[in-house]
């Protein structure tokens, strides 16, 4: 009997589901966005993690989730400005000599780890020595190998000087390199537990990490810039996104990502509206489809052209990222200062597609619906990731746009690993739909320079162009911003004219966030960079710190 | 009888052996490396660098011979360093000694499974009962309909639903999580109901599942023991229906079931990957699922290390269980 009852209730559960949705939407709520109040302390933000973190010193850690924790507990000497410029963090001031290889910083006076010691220069010479150690397991080291010499001038005064002059070495300065001597002198970095209990001098620092739950931050009262309003700052480990989105509601989960249609279609009603405040920025990456610049067919920029004419890539924006997102023109991200807004856009345009693949020899001879040259019909294979369906999606529109002008395309998706090992590495592709993450920096050396196509290396498709080449040297050269401007333009144009990808679509993050937490400004590099400075007002305030 | 337990106390050392090796080759051919975190699309990693990463995780070496590096510390109990970049032991991860027992991965695995175990057998064997009792009556027909239901439904997918019923728009229960965020201030008596808000659809969820099997086991095995001559002559001294079937009937038709516990923790610790994510309970299954696809190997295998000698003590006490039980095995 107990069974029936059980089934009773899952089928009410359904009906009152489906029926309970108009109910919440009528109910007639305060708006919270429009609650104002004074910036107050207390309270605390809890964010929603699919991950979990898996050790909180920045050099160490691979993850996202890691960095976005570290990032709360640590510093860097630099940081970036909402509009990308490179400012002070925990330096005061820096220098840069004439020739550029000569870099020196005057830190902060007066700024204290968590347990009350002073930080200065020789913590930043540790972190140094640290990260280039052979037996510190770090994926961040390249950077810092390029320091020819580190010194320690005085104990607020740090200088590096270079081989060669290095502009994205300024802001390699950040965070990851920052580490407490006099906590960590003379240990094994792997071996201690500061990787879990770690001391920093952030605007937060750890109070209980329980595995598998949540990661509990207090706000650090003696912080530099000042006391953080929020109290605590929860990390709570949620691996299933539905779950989340549930915990949102419900009001266990404060701010998290959203998918395209929980940003569009989930979270359009009254009660989101009246609660919540969504923002979107873009995110630092692209999707690109991708050519084997080795294959006959791919090496006439003719054929590429063709195909970027036939791309119509805001349909793809606004089908497959549901509007959140903007077309790519190339491997920069839309309004930051590296980004050329007056390069070759291929718009959609079927006729001169078709115009373009004649010139380079392709026509449908027999009739087929298929453009053929020399008896190959042109068929060819767009491989991607598997579970991704953003890419999955991509591809199809692609599949389906190209058969118009008389291109068979089959897709194929590959679980991650035996993709990279297997057909990237081995360069066992026509074609890829894939997506890179960039950094603010747009020293992209390693993905177009025609030296770094070896195997596990990033110009797979085999990009050689020797004016890219001296732009690229060029560009990680020279410091001054309007001089690397004038590179990055050009290198933005050429490869818009040179289509060795087609750039498709730069992808918005969507972010979600209760509308009691107040002081949240948007900005090109997201919304956290400033979190110390969001507050809850009095009244609104829901959760108390029990210390 | 001591004879024949020592002779499968010993079976199991060589099966445990193969499981590993089979385990340990089955996830190294899988594409993927643990250092792939770190370096996969990485923009600022040389091959250098590459390298370097492998060799201090010692994956330059033949697989065989990490076999046997693992091998030689696992004899000694020891399980090694997680690959995940915290490099912690594996066991810590697994039994954290320094956590309370309440928080220990593998005790809360258990522990669930232990509960949702309970469920079944409370609820499973009396439909299974009654509806042989009942056979192809209306009852037995909805019961079957119902326990097959909850074999068939995607049980992430009855997850979900329930947590919008009873999460949001009942505000009953908690969506997920082992504890409130307010749990530390609690009362001990407020910490107890805590803890068992947030097990009520976790249990229920891996309990469902399991019940057609067990009920449908324990229909037909009741079936074929009501049609036993003992039965009938029960039933012709002219005892009442009630000790017929609940002493001589029951009795024997329970027998099978005591193999069926055993065998069934296999599918248990498979369950928990499932709801253990879909929950958030920070259980052996969510660092199961954590840890294979970070490609975390000593992980891994310390997991199914500790799952095969789970399986296979659950498989020797279904021996034991049913050598006391049958007294026909016993003599063998």
């Amino acid at each position: 009997m107990r069974k029936a009852l059980y089934v009773i209730i899952t089928f009410m559960a359904i009906s009152y589901i489906s029926g309970c949705k108009d109910n919440t939407e009528t109910i007639v709520q305060k708006n919270l966005n429009e609650v104002s109040g004074q910036p107050a302390y207390g309270d605390a933000l809890i964010v929603g993690s699919i991950g979990e973190p898996s050790i909180l010193i920045p050099m160490l850690a691979g993850d996202s989730a890691s960095h976005d924790v570290a990032g709360l507990i640590f510093n860097g000497l630099v940081k970036y400005d909402t509009d990308l410029s490179v400012i002070g963090d925990l330096a005061e001031s820096w220098d840069i000599s004439s020739d550029g290889l000569v870099i020196t910083f005057h830190l902060k006076k007066g700024v204290k780890w968590a347990d009350g010691v002073e930080f200065t220069a020789e913590d930043v010479m540790f972190g140094y020595q640290t990260i280039i150690n052979e037996k510190t397991p770090t994926a961040y080291s390249e950077d810092y190998k390029q320091v020819k010499k580190a010194e320690v001038l005085d104990s607020y005064t740090f200088r590096v000087t270079y081989e060669k002059p290095f502009a994205p070495a300024l802001t390699s300065w950040g965070s990851l390199v920052i580490l407490p001597k006099h906590l960590l002198e003379g240990k094994d970095i792997t071996k201690t537990d500061f990787g879990r209990n770690p001391a920093g001098l952030g605007p937060y620092k750890l109070n209980k990490w329980t595995s598998g739950q949540e990661l509990i931050l207090h706000s650090n009262k003696t912080y530099f810039e000042g006391r953080p309003y929020i109290d605590s700052y929860v990390y709570r480990f949620i691996p299933d996104p539905a779950t989340m989105f549930l915990e949102l509601q419900a009001g266990g989960v404060d701010m998290m990502g959203l998918t395209p249609i929980q940003y569009t279609k989930q979270t359009d009603t009254d009660f989101f509206r009246n609660n919540f405040q969504k923002y979107r920025y873009p995110v630092f990456s692209y999707t690109y489809l991708g050519f084997n610049l080795k294959h006959p067919w791919f090496k006439d920029k003719r054929v590429r052209q063709a195909i970027a004419h036939a791309i119509d890539k805001s349909e793809i924006v606004d089908v497959v990222l549901f509007g959140l997102g903007s077309p790519a023109t190339g491997p920069y991200v839309p309004n930051t200062w590296p980004y050329n807004p007056n390069v070759k856009k291929y718009e959609y345009d079927l006729e001169r597609s078709r115009e373009l693949l004649k010139e380079a020899g392709w026509e449908d001879t027999d009739g087929n619906g298929i453009v053929d040259k020399d008896g190959n019909q042109f068929e060819f294979t767009i491989r991607t990731n598997m579970g991704n369906r953003l890419r999955m999606n991509t591809a199809t529109i692609i599949q389906w746009k190209l058969e118009k002008i008389g291109i068979k395309v089959k897709i194929e998706a590959i679980e991650w690993s035996a993709f990279i090992n297997e057909f990237i590495d081995k360069r066992r592709f026509q074609a890829v739909l894939l997506g890179w993450s960039i950094g603010i920096d747009p020293d992209q050396y390693n993905i177009w320079h025609s030296t770094k196509t070896k195997e596990k290396e990033f110009n797979f498709v085999s990009y050689n162009n020797p004016e890219i080449d001296d732009l690229l040297e060029k560009g990680r050269r020279t410091f001054d911003i309007n001089e690397r401007k004038k590179v990055y333009y050009r290198i933005h144009e050429i490869l818009a004219e040179e289509l060795p990808y087609i750039f498709l679509y730069v992808p918005d993050a969507t972010q979600i966030v209760h509308s009691r937490f107040k002081g949240i400004k948007p900005s090109p590099i997201g919304i956290g960079y400033n979190l110390p400075k969001w507050y809850v007002p009095k009244k609104l305030q829901k959760h108390s710190l029990e210390q | 009888m001591t004879g024949y337990l020592i002779k499968r106390l010993f079976e199991i050392i060589p099966t445990l052996f193969g499981i590993t090796l089979l385990s340990f080759f089955i996830i190294h051919l899988a594409p993927g490396k643990p250092t792939d975190v770190l370096t996969e699309m990485n923009p600022k990693i040389t091959p250098e660098a590459r390298e370097r990463l492998e060799k201090l995780y010692g994956l330059d070496k033949p697989v065989i011979q990490q076999y046997g590096i693992w091998l030689k510390r696992i004899v000694k109990l020891d399980f090694g360093e997680s690959f995940s970049t915290d490099r912690r032991p594996v066991i810590e991860k697994i039994w954290d000694t320094k956590q309370p027992l309440l928080e220990r991965r593998l005790f809360i695995t258990f522990s669930i499974n232990i509960l949702s175990m309970v469920v079944i057998f409370l609820i499973a064997i009396p439909i299974g009962i009654s509806s042989a009792v009942r056979q192809y009556s209306l009852y037995d027909k909805i019961t079957t309909t119902i326990v097959f239901l909850g074999f068939a439904m995607p049980s992430f997918w009855l997850a979900l639903l329930l947590m919008m019923l009873f999460g949001i728009h009942l505000d009953w229960l908690p969506i997920s999580g082992l504890k409130s965020m307010n749990y530390e201030s609690l009362s001990i008596l407020g910490k107890i109901f805590d803890r068992a808000e947030h097990l009520i659809l976790p249990v229920f969820i891996s309990a469902f599942g399991g019940l057609a099997g067990l009920s449908r086991f324990m229909r037909s095995s009741m079936l074929e023991v009501v049609r036993q001559d003992y039965v009938t002559t029960a039933r012709a001294k002219g005892l009442p229906e009630n000790k017929v079937i609940y002493r001589h009937a029951f009795r024997n038709a329970l027998l099978p079931i005591i193999t069926l516990l055993g065998l069934s923790v296999p599918g248990l610790i498979g369950g928990s990957v499932i709801f253990e994510n879909i929950f958030g309970i920070p259980g052996m299954g969510q660092l199961f699922f954590m840890s294979v696809m970070i490609r975390d190997y000593p992980l891994v295998m310390g997991i199914l290390t500790i799952g095969a000698i789970l399986t296979l003590l659950g498989n020797l006490m279904a021996d034991i269980g049913y050598m006391i039980a049958d007294p026909r095995i016993r003599t063998k």
